[in-house]
């Protein structure tokens, strides 16, 4: 039974630190959403004993703890996939603001060369 | 005054036809440098001295060495770029500068001397029958030599593209090439920044949107300075790489179609 209480509080202070994230506007919508959702399922298997094991036995596993470890370990793959989705896509805007940066740097001095000439 | 009139005339020049673009053809040597100061000025130099009348453009790659201030000291246009992104990312800058500045050739020239300016005039000479010139370093009168799985990585790719392309691309990864106005609309949009995407992946977009890739034979200098390390395991990674890079351009379709319609 103690096992169960810390699985339900472990859940609930993800939840409550996630949102908390979420409502101080550092953590944005889109990544908040799977966390919240990953605690959510979390706080029902932890409220509910029986649910692992039925679950689990109605896939035909085992030791139904393995079904949670595989679940964890898709959950895991899917959030690092879409950050490093997210990071090329950022590396890719950071680069064109890189590029653009450096051009408007080259107008802005010529500009002003020719603005200093022709004061002379 | 007269440059201006030139480039505002050219897109009707190149609905006439290639044999006009010489007449108008405004080339812009770009050079990506990222801490070339021992040899920024004295390929700035070469460039102005065989080329007079092309502008010459030194990309700063995010370099902390006087590379920028030397460059522009013997008189190249100079843009700097806040940190380094590679060489793919400084020659699509060089393309948007291009496009920008009305410009409708552009040759890619490495900042430390291992390319000869005496080829510009052929691969710009090119360009009245090709979008793209790449420089070759294999032809007969070469003195350049490759060896170990540096030289099997080339030959795949070199057989991969020469395929696509319908016409022999002997040497893909030189980054001495050139081209003309179709190849700067392309690349200032979409440019690869990955290891080889700069050369094998630049190539591989350009045949897939339709533009004709020549090449021609040119002289090219060992690096006398920097790393071109020859141990088996750096060797083993460029093959790996290459092919990776090689693998993954060619399903690289749906998106450089989109930027080209764009």
């Amino acid at each position: 039974m103690t096992t169960n209480l810390i699985a339900v509080i472990a859940a609930l202070v993800i939840f409550i630190f996630v949102f908390d994230l979420l409502r101080r506007g550092v953590l944005k919508e889109k990544y908040a959403v799977l966390w919240l959702i990953v605690a959510g399922v979390g706080f029902v298997f932890a409220v509910v004993p029986g649910l692992l094991d039925i679950v689990g036995k109605a896939l035909g596993i085992g030791a139904p703890v393995n079904l949670l470890f595989f679940i964890m370990g898709v959950v895991l793959l899917l959030v690092s996939v879409q950050l490093s989705y997210e990071l090329s896509r950022h590396e890719a805007r950071i680069r064109r603001l890189a590029e653009e940066v450096a051009l408007l740097k080259n107008a802005w001095e010529q500009s002003r060369e020719k603005r200093s000439r022709e004061h002379d | 005054m007269e440059s201006r009139l030139t480039c505002r005339l050219d897109p009707l020049v190149h609905r006439v036809g290639y044999g006009l673009t010489v007449v108008s053809q405004r080339p812009l040597v770009a050079i990506p440098a990222w801490n070339e100061q021992a040899s920024i000025q004295e390929v700035v130099t070469k460039v102005r001295s065989h080329q007079p009348g092309a502008a010459v453009l030194v990309v700063d790659d995010g370099s902390s060495d006087g590379t920028a201030q030397l460059a522009a000291a013997v008189g190249a246009s100079v843009v700097s770029l806040p940190f380094n992104v590679g060489v793919g990312g400084a020659m699509r800058t060089a393309f948007l500068y291009a496009k920008r500045e009305g410009f409708d050739a552009v040759v890619q020239v490495d900042a430390d001397g291992q390319h000869d300016p005496a080829d510009l005039d052929r691969l710009l000479k090119g360009l009245e029958s090709a979008d793209i010139m790449v420089g070759t370093r294999f032809h007969a009168e070469s003195m350049y030599f490759v060896g170990g799985p540096r030289r099997w990585a080339m030959v795949l790719l070199s057989k991969a593209l020469s395929r696509m392309n319908h016409g022999r691309i002997s040497d893909p990864t030189s980054g001495f090439r050139s081209a003309g106005p179709r190849a700067i609309d392309l690349f200032s949009v979409n440019y690869p920044a990955e290891y080889l995407g700069d050369t094998v992946g630049s190539l591989s977009i350009a045949i897939r949107g339709g533009l004709t890739v020549h090449e021609a034979p040119v002289t090219m200098y060992y690096r006398a300075t920097g790393r071109p390390s020859k141990n088996a395991l750096w060797s083993a990674l460029y093959l790996g790489r290459a092919t990776l890079a090689l693998v993954a351009t060619l399903f690289k379709t749906s998106k450089t179609s989109k930027a080209d319609k764009a």
